[in-house]
């Protein structure tokens, strides 16, 4: 077995790779695992330094992404990120100093990596991946995510799936995604098309429910209801002038304040400055050690990607996703999920998932309902049946006309079993479900 | 804006840079890391120590030092992010120790260039850390050395490996390492004492079901759940003969009952709180039996002999396992789950709760301050502290920290008590023992081999000729397994056995492949998951790994095994 090992390739202790003399171990030998017909040296050194990526993404995930990439030899990177640096972000995004506060993470980011390890070109942009078109993601021969919105997410999966064209194989774009949460976290490679996407994955990441607005207004019982009310209605009440800014210290504190006097009149107890802020920001503890894993562990899945130096996640009928969670020892769970054939973004056949639904329910309620339920998480629905326009977000016009409807209870708007299509402007994508009545 | 109180202290400039972190450990586990020195001894490439500094810098460790003597050479710049090229030359203790520094100003960085055997004779020369992480390559006596200070001043400590896609490592804790916060889910930790209810709760249950027929709609809709469950149990008890639901059975029966009980004649053809008290029937109405890992607390030595000495811990365990023996049950916790109720009753329901839990811990507070006294202890332990004990006493931690193997030459590895379940581990197909043996063989390759003829570095398999050397160290990896299973008292049938020598040899074979060469996307994941544990061992908060962890970066999957 061990003649599975190409001995004696020279060490580079001068010259050119004299740098990267570690990383020539393995992509000068053959191992145990790599394919019979892969040949080491300098074709894979080539392909690796050819290959450009694309990172999505330059906050806690992103800063590590970014360093890991360029000391895995990777030459030629882009970075996409709209945000700026805040205060908050210094305990774990390491790239950034207290004197960058205010600056375009993306552009702080790619010139402090740009300058450790020379050689490597990190470009640059600092805006929406939104903005961005099907030919500028082709460019890419991979790209990674470190991102903490599920809707970026979920644009970026199904911009991917897309792009394929059967016909032409450098269309596919292999997506590595990373997210954290506390001690918790996930890594995952998908094969757009090929193996399950963002999207058939979508019920992992069920969302939490939603207090109900009677709760908030009539009954709360926690401090986090007292919060809410002075964030949802109280705010509205008395300042529709201002618009809510949530980095705005006045603007928390005054939050904070109304949501203070709401509990003492209920004798709630618990009502502080960090939970009105943590509520209204929808914070999510975040730290350094959390981040490096996820981060490194999708950089790692890259290289292998690279450079065929290993098997790596994704390959079909194999793992695909690990879970990661450190607040119990150190626990990973590596499994294959399983592509959905139902799936709106990458499905065979665009089929129509069955839901049962109260006819009595207003329309409202039915599309309010599609923001908590795992596998749609819609914020800004519109819907039509096969029959008519339900109810449209825009054009204006449109929205005006189709509005009496939400107070409609859905027996009158549609016949039992009929189907609709459900569009969202964040998501190149459509929903179609067939509802049929319960009881 | 008037009827507003007068603006508050908004966080301070600290609060709002930790304010990620400290939403997980607090201000008390912020402290406890600000009050650490950790102490690296770096070696070979140098990376995942370095790494997992930069985790602990971040969120701001009070104080870190470098002992390491190499020279910054150009392969250093290929792999290591805390070096530049004009620090090519100079000691890498220094320029990585300073570029670390600059992530965070609060953190106190040192450096020592002195080789690590000469260091270590100086006299006190490991008295000032509070954790020491070790890197591999590493020498046998120094790392043997490093691991008895460590024991015997009840001390952290780590020792590491990264090489290739692999990397593995151990700690080892005080022998007694008790944890308090060991943050449970919270979604499994409601402790309602529905089996066990006490007169005020009896009461509020009484009060809120009073008249439950008549009752007007929206007052029905709007009854704790909480009371709606202990009114079934009472009419349940009525035809039981005084027993509550005792199995799955009786249980499921029960839930039925109460989800029948629920109105249905309204537009919503149902009721919230209803389904919540159907939901929570299986969870629910179980006694509230501490665990088994709990009640062993109770009788370990360090318990039962509470003395002058013994930390505080140990008197507030005493203290509860006194409760315990007296009432069969731990303290009440006094949380309470949200849930469909008027706010003033939900109110009244959490004070219920929050009586009975205060009044347990005046209770433990009693035998606290009753033991401190016998015992003669000087500072009277904090009030809060015994607060905290009692509302987390159901999930309580000991973890028995103990030392990791340290190969020496030509000496058999010994397994003790633990031979016989890593032995069976051994020949799961998925297991990740064969790659921890190809460590500790990995190890005895670097305590037998020298980089020159002058005894300087330690050499790594595989750094000139890794065909040689994959022989060497498969041969190695084997006899160690082959005397684990035989002090183990076990025996592997075929083909078990030639399927664990095939999946040792592969994992020697990929770990020789990088001939010592750390990874840095390798490096990067164990610093996180390294530095993780440090934050755990030093915030006393958190299950820690006990006692060894190791991970596959071909297959992405860890193991934690304890040995
Ligand atoms: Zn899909």
């Amino acid at each position: 077995m061990a003649e599975a090992i190409i001995p004696n390739l020279p060490t580079n202790l001068e010259g050119p790779r004299a740098r990267w003399k570690y990383l020539d171990n393995i992509l000068g030998r053959r191992g145990p695992f790599t394919d019979v017909d892969w040949v080491p040296g300098a074709a894979i050194i080539e392909s690796l330094e050819r290959a450009k990526l694309l990172v999505i993404g330059a906050g806690g995930l992103g800063c590590e992404i970014l360093k890991n990439l360029a000391l895995s030899g990777f030459k030629d990177i882009h970075v996409i990120d709209m945000d700026t640096i805040d205060v908050s972000n210094l305990n774990r995004q390491f790239l950034f100093r207290h004197a960058d506060v205010g600056k375009y993470k993306a552009e702080v980011a790619a010139k402090f990596v740009e300058k450790r390890v020379k050689g490597v070109k990190i470009t640059p942009y600092c805006g929406k991946i939104q903005d961005k078109d099907e030919e500028y993601y082709k460019q890419f021969a991979m790209i990674v995510c470190g991102l903490d919105s599920i809707e970026a997410r979920r644009w970026i999966n199904a911009t991917l799936v897309g792009m394929v064209d059967e016909n032409d194989e450098d269309s596919l774009k292999p997506l590595i995604d990373g997210g954290t949460e506390g001690f918790k976290g996930q890594a995952r490679v998908i094969l757009p098309t090929m193996t399950s996407c963002i999207e058939c994955q979508l019920d992992m990441h069920a969302p939490r429910a939603a207090v109900p607005l009677c709760t908030l207004a009539t009954i709360p019982r926690q401090p986090q209801h007292c919060i809410e009310w002075a964030h949802i209605i109280a705010w509205d009440e008395e300042r529709k002038e201002i618009t809510l800014d949530t980095d705005d210290p006045e603007h928390i504190t005054w939050l904070f304040q109304k949501a203070l006097k709401r509990a003492q009149e209920f004798n709630i107890p618990g009502v502080t400055y960090s939970m009105t802020q943590g509520v209204v920001k929808n914070i999510i503890p975040a730290i350094a050690s959390t981040n490096a894993i996820v981060a490194a562990s999708c950089c790692n899945e890259a290289f292998k990607i690279a450079t065929s130096t290993n098997p790596f996640l994704g390959v079909p009928e194999t793992d695909n996703y690990m879970m990661y969670t450190g607040d119990e020892s150190v626990y990973t769970y590596t499994f294959q999920h399983m592509k959905k054939s139902d799936c709106p973004v990458c499905g065979e056949d665009n089929l129509s998932r069955p839901l049962q639904v109260d006819p009595n329910s207003t329309l409202q309620e039915f599309l309010d309902g599609l923001a908590e339920r795992p596998e749609a998480q819609l914020k800004k629905p519109s819907i039509r049946s096969e029959q008519k326009s339900l109810y449209y977000q825009s054009p204006a016009s449109l929205e005006e006309q189709t509005r009496p409807n939400l107070t409609k209870k859905l027996n009158e708007l549609l016949e039992n079993g009929e189907e609709v299509v459900i569009s969202d402007p964040a998501f190149p994508t459509q929903f179609r479900y067939q509802l049929t009545f319960k009881g | 804006m008037a009827d507003l109180p007068p603006p508050v202290q908004g966080p301070t400039a600290k609060e709002k840079k930790y304010d990620r972190q400290l939403r997980l450990w607090g201000a008390t586990g912020q402290m406890a890391l600000e009050s650490s020195h950790i102490l690296l001894i770096n070696s070979g490439p140098g990376v995942v120590g370095v790494e997992t500094l930069k985790n602990l810098v971040l969120p701001g460790i009070g104080n870190f030092t470098i002992q390491d003597s190499a020279v910054v050479s150009e392969a250093d710049l290929g792999v290591n992010f805390f070096l530049e090229e004009e620090h090519l030359g100079g000691f890498r203790a220094e320029h990585t120790c300073n570029l670390l520094k600059e992530l965070n100003p609060d953190v106190q960085g040192s450096f020592i260039t002195e080789p690590v055997e000469s260091w270590l004779t100086q006299p006190d020369s490991l008295k000032p850390y509070t954790l020491i992480l070790a890197t591999a390559p590493i020498r046998p006596e120094i790392l043997a050395r490093l691991s008895a200070h460590a024991g015997a001043s009840l001390i952290p400590i780590f020792y590491i490996h990264s090489v290739g896609f692999y990397s593995h490592f151990s700690i080892h804790l005080p022998p007694a390492f008790p944890i308090v916060d060991t943050h449970p889910d919270s979604e499994t930790t409601s402790d309602l004492r529905l089996l066990k209810p006490w007169p005020e709760l009896i009461q509020f249950a009484k009060e809120k079901t009073n008249a439950l027929d008549t009752m007007a709609a929206d007052d029905h809709g709007h009854i704790p759940y909480i009371a709606i469950l202990l009114y079934h149990l009472e009419e349940w008890k009525k035809d039981h003969e005084g027993q509550v639901p005792q199995n799955y059975k009786e249980k499921t029966e029960f839930r039925t009952i109460v989800s029948k009980a629920a109105r249905t004649n309204n537009p919503e053809g149902g009721e919230e709180n209803y389904d919540e008290a159907v939901a929570a029937v299986l969870k629910s109405l179980n006694p509230p039996e501490p665990a088994s890992a709990v009640k062993e607390i109770f009788k370990t030595p360090e318990c039962v002999l509470v003395s002058r000495d013994s930390s505080s811990f140990w008197v507030i365990a005493h203290a509860i396992g006194l409760f315990y023996t007296k009432y069969g049950v731990l303290p009440v916790p006094g949380s309470v789950p949200d849930m469909k109720a008027r706010s003033a009753d939900y109110i009244q329901l959490q004070n219920v709760y929050k009586s009975k839990a205060r009044k347990d811990v005046v209770e433990v507070l009693e035998s606290v301050r009753f033991l401190e006294r016998t015992a003669d202890r000087k500072d009277p332990i904090d009030e809060k502290d015994v607060e905290a004990f009692c509302k987390n006493a159901a999930h309580i931690k000991l973890v028995r920290g103990r030392p990791f193997h340290v190969v020496q030459a030509s000496e058999t590895i010994e397994w003790g008590e633990r031979a016989k379940s890593i032995a069976q581990n051994l020949t799961f197909p998925d297991s990740l023992v064969p790659l921890y043996i190809a460590f500790l063989a990995f190890d005895e390759f670097v305590a037998t081999h020298d980089k020159d003829a002058l005894g300087g570095a330690p050499k790594m398999p595989g750094e000139t000729d890794a065909e040689t050397d994959a022989e060497k160290v498969t041969g190695i990896a084997f006899k160690i397994a082959d005397d684990l299973i035989k002090e183990a008292g076990t025996f592997v049938e075929e083909p078990d056995y030639s399927d664990l020598k095939t999946r040792t040899g592969e994992f020697v074979q990929e770990l020789v492949r990088a001939g010592g060469a750390e990874l840095h996307n390798i490096a990067a994941l164990t610093g996180g998951l390294v530095s993780q544990e440090i934050i755990k061992a030093i915030t006393e908060q958190y299950i820690p790994v006990d006692n060894t962890c190791v991970f596959d970066g071909v297959r992405s999957k860890t193991e934690v095994i304890r040995v």
